[in-house]
């Protein structure tokens, strides 16, 4: 039993880890999509993205990016927050 | 994600294990129209969540899984006590660690007590114990239906649910060591983390004297068995009627500080703004002149029965739900079936606890067609719901009264 047990933690571990199960979403097309994905994903879904919209505008979404880098120590450069911010206002804002 | 002890307990279940339903998470991919999400989330919820069952869980609806937010449907608050699968799960890190009950420890001290001491599951267990039934509910419960819309996990109406912890009292757990009496918090680490080294760690305090309320336990267990996973095994903090932020999951450390706790989870996370809600309970070491710690829960109630829009039929109908408050107790549940001119008394039921869900039932009449009916708690110090959003920029301590609509037919 003991021997059964530790195949099926091993194979379990293997089965249910986050990126083997974790829910794919699909973000628009568009220009900045690809900063999007490179910059946000490592620390987060990018669930976080669809499920806040769309009722943020561009400054809204200037606030969230903002504080994913001076409060979550994000290391995303200036140009790349740039364009994020542009992705996030034109595909998921108002 | 999935605990140890679980799965060699599974393992002991022997035949059983083949067809667990826990053994593998089942994504449910249903269609979004399929998830029951509160009426009023943002446009954009339907698009990403699921009904998704977690090891050990029944199915919950996932709005993200990393970090794992996860909130339980209208349905599973048929009962004053959330059963532990059917509890939500929200954290705000992503490196959730799989604690070993057996390694586990807290680490007690700071420079607000007098020594440093090393807990381990085994010692907490040999404390005194005791039990609250109390409700867990995230300070956000409700954030997406704030109107105007604010970032944020877009709650409905399910990160919340009331179980019977038991534990040890942080009390005594402070005695191992002694406060100074220039203690003014105790802060309080779990064992999950950030993914990266510049993200704040999720470091939260509390207040001395609620700390060393009798209530405010360290508790091992959940409704009779040991904390799922996903609340916080093996360990974690009970500040009964205050909001889920102090609630430390997987706890492994408990400081006492003569200054205040910093950091990004103390301000400007979990802020209300000052004088905007009736609160009693104040953080008054961790107060500016324009914001304060939320602290205790709202007085609030939720129809449990039926979701709006629910078919019945014409005649008599038993609309039933749940009410709470932050300890002060339910004093009255009233329900109004013509858009809140005049009101009535709902039969309350079992008192489990000043701290628990309080559920209630009210049998009305309904007629062919839309019949409305809103729900409004009162607590034992007067303090009712509102009529209205008192709207704040992160979209705390909504208890607007709710109203559902019957179609009866």
């Amino acid at each position: 039993m003991r021997a059964f047990a530790l195949t099926l933690i091993a194979s379990l571990a293997a089965g249910v880890s986050a990126a083997a199960q974790e829910q794919t979403i699909t973000l628009k097309p568009g220009p900045g999509l690809d900063k999007v994905q490179t910059n946000c994903s490592s620390c987060h879904s990018l669930a976080y993205i669809p499920m806040n919209s769309p009722f943020l505008n561009a400054a809204g979404w200037n606030g969230e990016v903002t504080k994913m880098i001076k409060a979550m120590g994000a290391p995303i450069g200036d140009d790349d927050a740039k364009a994020i911010v542009d992705y996030l206002a034109k595909n998921y804002g108002v | 994600m999935f605990t140890r002890r679980t799965l060699l307990s599974a393992a002991g279940a022997g035949a059983a294990l083949a067809g667990s339903s826990f053994a593998l998470p089942k994504l449910f991919e249903a269609e979004a129209a399929g998830v029951p999400l509160s009426p009023g989330v943002p446009a954009g919820v339907a698009s990403i969540a699921r009904l998704e069952t977690l090891p050990g869980k029944k199915p919950l609806i996932k709005l993200a899984d990393r970090a794992p937010n996860y909130e339980a449907p209208l349905d599973y608050f048929r009962t004053p006590i959330t059963p532990n699968e059917e509890f939500f799960v929200r954290y705000h890190l992503s490196n959730i660690p799989e604690v070993d009950a057996k390694t586990y420890k807290i680490a007690v001290g700071g420079d607000g007590a007098n020594g440093q001491a090393t807990l381990t599951l085994d010692d907490l267990k040999a404390m005194p114990a005791y039990e609250v039934v109390a409700v867990n509910q995230c300070s956000g419960n409700r954030r997406g239906l704030s109107n105007p819309h604010v970032a944020g996990v877009e709650w409905g109406y399910g990160a919340m649910g009331c179980a019977r912890w038991k534990g040890a009292r942080l009390k005594d757990v402070l005695d191992k060591v002694g406060l100074k009496k220039e203690a003014i918090e105790v802060a309080f680490n779990g064992a999950d983390g950030p993914v990266l080294d510049a993200t704040p760690d999720f470091i939260k305090s509390l207040p001395v004297w609620k700390a060393t309320d009798e209530s405010t336990l360290v508790a091992y267990e959940m409704n009779g068995a040991p904390l799922p996973h996903f609340n916080g095994f093996p360990a974690r903090l009970i500040a009964p009627g205050w909001t889920g932020t102090y609630w430390m999951k997987h706890l492994i450390s408990v400081t006492a500080l003569t200054k205040p706790q910093g950091g990004f989870w103390m301000n400007p996370a979990y802020r209300i703004p000052v004088g905007k809600f009736p609160v009693v309970a104040h953080f008054l070491s961790q107060e500016n002149a324009t914001s304060t710690p939320i602290t205790e829960m709202v007085v609030n109630s939720l129809i449990t029965s039926h979701a709006d829009g629910a078919k019945v039929k014409a005649g008599k109908v038993t609309v039933s739900g749940l009410a709470w408050d932050a300890g002060y107790g339910i004093r009255s549940v009233e329900v109004s079936t013509d858009g809140g001119k005049t009101w009535s008394a709902a039969s309350l039921g079992n008192d489990l606890g000043r701290y628990a869900f309080r559920p209630w039932s009210f049998e009305l009449n309904a007629k062919r067609g839309n019949n409305t009916v809103m729900a409004n708690a009162t607590n034992a110090i007067g303090q009712t719901q509102t009529a209205t959003l008192i709207w704040n920029p992160a979209g705390y301590h909504n208890n607007v009264m709710q109203s559902v609509t019957l179609v009866a037919g």
